[in-house]
């Protein structure tokens, strides 16, 4: 452990630089279309949104330092060095103006990947103490709480509790040799219970067996979007231990974003093995159930809807058919926004942005990219597989008076789901 | 020895009517691009010229430009000009030789000083004190410097005397060099070409002879009049260029259909001369009407410009070479400077401190 | 220099030094980003990261629709302005005569009035690229001195190229003369500038598309 400095950040930011960084950066030929891409840049016209812009401090110093070119130029003194000032100027780009959701490097003609890089500079950034204090607040208290909104397994107890109550279902706790282990996320626990009515629901129906770990419930993973590998290792660490303890097949990562890409992409990377289990989105193995006939639904919603594609699970997560799939089932007016699927806008919460209270300004401003493809659809409802995405939508359609239901995919599944009491009754 | 005859004199003793002789005057107007008016004083002052001396001075040559100059099929005007100015020293075409031959030289020199025109074929070369080459055993460049002192003007027939030709070619063992860059107090004239065409020769002697001076030079020294346009403007063979039909070897479709000889080597875009207007054999043919490309025989340097079949798009170097030995030198800087980044990773690797959440707070 | 003294130099010394440094050049970045290593990744795959790789080189190729949308003056012109060059370099005859004795590789020209057209249109979508980039906010906001030189010393082959052809400005042998030059400058700039992505692209666009197609996302 040692203290946070502007030294410390550009260290990191040293190691973070691999051959892919460098090849994005010699490929790069200023053309802006990134921008074009971009929410932050698109709702407010500031041209210093423009994501390859957001990691110039990185590209200053892969140039000084891993180009030959770029060392001559430092040496004879013509090179701008990164410095303390372009800590505080770049935090607000790295962090506020951008929830890594990966439109960016879906555009870049030359083919980079710069939200991957954007990723890559919170390393520095953090290191270096200049994350936002909301980040900053709730990684500490995912790792010292073991959840970032500082929920603790008591309150996790009582909403099992409540399932029991209302639904008769059991959510087992610390179940040996499951096949699968449930995550949540703490806006799910908190705000939107109806997720593990319906997981409880759905299981049942499948005839799975399934368990939430008393030491390891927590799916979000704030060290990857405060961007600290460290921490986020360490996280990651808790679910594998449990995982494995418990013996389980495969790891469910629940409706959220970031905690997908946390444990299905980064999490291996963190730890530095491969995962002895594997990990799949609820979507995901809700899908395998339907296609092994497992899932019985009954009735349509008849409602107007569209699908807003979390950027985590369906642009950078691959999961782009299976919510359609099961909407299908039980939607008979689903209609897609024009840029939907891997082509679809962020929230605007995602990436930490969510949890960053010195961002809402801009957030807001940004969300009015959704708001115009809302407008253009009127729809009756919105479906979307992310809790955080659920919040941050609610939050915007307030924002700005618009009266709009969001409801969560697995609960609308759940809902229709064949009741076997009635069936067998 | 000077004629008293003028050179009107002595056309007519030589059965040259005045008709043909004016339509000669007419002839050499034209080629010079001189309007219709000059043409009675062009006869004029033909009539009236005095025999000036020529002394010929033939350094290191192949005697290809005075062939040239006196090839002709049936006595031609040229060749009677030629006659009537008062050769006065040729080794070629001269019937003294050896000591003879020298004094004749010296006379002319004393009886004309300051008035005689001198004509040099052939480079002079300046290796090994200018050794290579001696007449009655004074080196080419002594001679050239001895008569030139006293000459009005100079005249460097053929591309060797003008720009050092095949002599100064690479390694130019000899020390080729033209006359211009050895003499530099006189007016010269070049007039290149290997050999150069025998109606150029004659052109610039009747201007010289009409009106005293040089005609106007191009920036190498060479009358406008016949060198100011090239080959590639008055090509015939040009609408197949422009319509990108290329000749790609000397027997194909493509020449035997008379199309564009760019690829098979033409100098013709960047070589300067009346080749493919007054052309050769009296207006017969010139080398890309017979189906060969230019050399561009009358530019300097033109053996070592990359060879005459290679065309002018081509690169002369060895780039094969080049991109090995780049390549080499690239893959050798490169791995050393791969080196250094792997090591320079490797140390902030190293030098990593793990961030827990005490870290996090900047002062 | 003469005219003639200069052809001959850019013809030899000069095209052998620029080539030199340009595939030196090329050569060291390549290097300089390879040397950097890519760590394994240890995540369950869906896909092959080679499949993936060699597809996104060709698919990235293609503007999405919704960026197209958005500028489409600027994505078209971009179009233009690479076809058009590579047409020139590559069909038109003595180009291609240059490769074949160089390389021994030859191919059809094409009729040299097209090459002369398309001349044109490079020249004047490369006039209008510079003026999109002073205009457009974002990428004058991005442009560094290197955009303009990379501007400069792609123009000039283009442009000295089409003047040399049709005998304009100077007299051929110094035009042509220029033309070498520019497309030595040309060579010996582009390792130290954006140029780098004539090659660098595609390294860029198979790293990303390695690890969509392992990861099974799109790229």
């Amino acid at each position: 452990m040692s203290a946070p400095s502007v030294e410390k950040g550009i260290q990191f930011i040293r190691e973070q630089i691999d051959a892919p960084v460098a090849s994005f950066f010699s490929a790069c030929v200023h053309c802006g279309l990134c921008a074009e891409a971009c929410l932050f840049y698109g709702q407010t016209g500031d041209p210093r949104y423009t994501p390859i812009n957001k990691v110039e401090p990185m590209r200053r110093i892969w140039e000084q330092e891993y180009t030959l070119w770029g060392r001559i130029k430092s040496t004879l003194g013509l090179a701008r060095k990164v410095t303390e000032k372009d800590f505080e100027e770049w935090e607000p780009l790295v962090y506020d103006a951008c929830s890594l959701c990966g439109r960016c490097s879906l555009v870049c003609p030359v083919g980079n990947d710069i939200s991957g890089m954007i990723r890559k500079i919170r390393e520095g950034f953090s290191a270096a103490g200049y994350a936002p204090e909301g980040l900053i607040g709730a990684t500490t208290r995912a790792v010292q709480i073991g959840s970032p909104m500082g929920v603790k397994l008591p309150a996790v107890q009582a909403q099992i509790g409540h399932l029991k109550h209302d639904t008769g279902l059991d959510a087992p706790l610390d179940q040996k040799g499951a096949e699968y282990m449930v995550l949540l996320s703490s806006m799910e626990i908190m705000n939107f219970p109806e997720y593990l009515e319906a997981v409880a629901k759905i299981m049942k129906q499948a005839g799975k067996s399934w368990t939430i770990a008393s030491k390891a419930f927590e799916a979000t993973n704030s060290g990857i979007q405060i961007g600290t590998s460290d921490i986020a290792a360490e996280l990651v660490q808790r679910v594998v231990d449990a995982a494995e303890e418990l013996g389980v097949q495969t790891v469910i990562s629940p409706e959220c974003g970031h905690a997908y890409t946390a444990i299905r992409w980064e999490g291996p990377n963190l730890i530095g093995r491969p995962f002895t289990f594997k990990v799949k989105h609820i979507l995901e193995v809700l899908d395998e159930f339907r296609e092994q006939g497992l899932l019985k639904t009954d009735g349509m919603e008849e409602a107007k809807l569209t699908f807003h594609d979390p950027c985590q699970l369906v642009r950078k997560g691959g999961v782009i058919k299976q919510p359609r799939k099961l909407l299908n089932m039980v939607a008979s007016n689903f209609v897609e926004m024009t840029d939907h699927a891997s082509m679809n806008w962020c929230c605007s919460g995602g990436g930490g942005v969510s949890a960053n209270e010195r961002a809402d300004e801009i957030k807001f401003k940004a969300f009015r990219q959704k708001k115009s493809q809302l407008d253009e659809l009127q729809v009756d409802t919105l479906v979307t597989a992310c809790a955080n995405c659920r919040i941050t939508l609610e939050e915007g359609l307030e924002e700005y008076e618009m009266d709009l239901p969001v409801v969560g995919l697995t609960e609308m599944l759940a809902d229709h789901l064949v009741d076997e009491n009635e069936e067998q009754g | 020895m000077t004629d008293e005859l003028t050179l009107g004199e002595r056309l007519r003793q030589r059965g040259v009517s005045r008709r043909g002789f004016l339509k000669f005057c007419a002839a050499t107007a034209s080629m010079m691009a001189l309007p219709p008016s000059m043409v009675p004083a062009i006869a004029a002052a033909l009539e009236k010229a005095r025999r000036p001396s020529v002394i010929w001075l033939s350094f290191q040559e192949c005697t290809g430009c005075t062939e040239s100059l006196t090839r002709s099929h049936a006595p031609t005007i040229e060749s009677l000009i030629f006659d009537h100015i008062s050769l006065d020293y040729h080794h070629t075409l001269q019937a003294a030789a050896g000591d003879a031959a020298e004094h004749a030289r010296e006379a002319a020199m004393q009886e004309n000083w300051g008035k005689y025109l001198l004509v040099v074929d052939g480079s002079i070369p300046t290796a090994e004190n200018g050794n290579y080459s001696t007449i009655a055993g004074i080196s080419n460049l002594d001679m050239l410097k001895e008569v030139a002192e006293g000459a009005a003007a100079i005249v460097a027939v053929g591309t060797c005397a003008a720009y050092g030709g095949l002599p100064h070619a690479k390694p130019n063992p000899t020390g080729a060099q033209s006359v211009s860059e050895l003499i530099s107090d006189k007016p010269i004239i070049n007039v290149p070409g290997c050999p150069p065409i025998p109606v150029v020769i004659s052109g610039v002697l009747a201007h010289y002879l009409t009106f005293g001076v040089l005609p106007e030079l191009d920036a190498l020294g060479r009358p406008m009049a016949f060198f100011g346009q090239n080959i590639h403007d008055r090509c015939y063979r040009r609408p197949f260029y422009e319509r990108g039909e290329f000749a790609e070897t000397f027997d194909d479709e493509g020449a035997k259909k008379g199309w564009c000889l760019f690829k098979l080597g033409c100098k013709g875009p960047t070589t300067y001369n009346a080749c493919a207007t007054a052309k050769w054999n009296e207006g017969t043919s010139f080398p890309i009407e017979s189906g060969h490309g230019c050399i561009g025989c009358s530019e300097p340097n033109f053996w070592d410009a990359g060879g005459f079949y290679q065309a002018l798009s081509v690169p002369t170097g060895d780039a094969g070479k080049t991109l090995l030995g780049a390549a080499a030198v690239g893959v050798a800087a490169g791995a050393a400077v791969g080196l250094l980044n792997k090591r320079n990773k490797a140390k902030a690797v190293e030098a990593h401190e793990k961030v827990t959440v005490d870290d996090l707070n900047r002062e | 220099m003469s005219a003639e003294a200069l052809l001959a130099w850019a013809r030899g010394p000069g095209f052998d030094w620029a080539l030199g440094i340009f595939v030196l050049g090329m050569l060291l970045r390549l290097f300089e980003v390879l040397s950097l290593g890519r760590k394994p990744d240890l995540a369950e795959g869906r896909g092959s990261g080679v499949q993936g790789g060699l597809r996104t080189i060709v698919t990235r190729t293609l503007p999405r629709p919704s960026v197209f949308a958005r500028e489409p003056v600027r994505i078209i012109n971009g179009y233009v302005f690479h076809i058009g060059f590579f047409l020139v370099l590559f069909f038109y005859g003595p180009h291609i005569e240059l490769f074949q004795t160089k390389l021994g590789l030859s191919w059809p020209a094409l009729s040299t009035g097209i090459i002369d057209a398309l001349a044109v249109l490079t020249v004047l979508s490369l006039l209008l690229a510079l003026a999109l980039r002073l205009t457009n906010p974002v990428v004058k906001f991005l442009s560094t001195s290197g955009d303009y030189v990379a501007w400069l010393v792609t123009l000039l082959p283009v442009l000295t190229g089409y003047l040399a052809y049709n005998h304009m400005l100077l007299p051929y042998t110094q035009m042509l003369a220029l033309h070498l030059l520019s497309v030595e400058l040309l060579l010996v700039v582009a390792p130290f500038t954006k140029l780098t992505h004539m090659f660098s692209f595609a390294l860029a666009r198979w790293y990303q598309g390695y690890q969509a197609g392992h990861r099974g996302i799109e790229s």
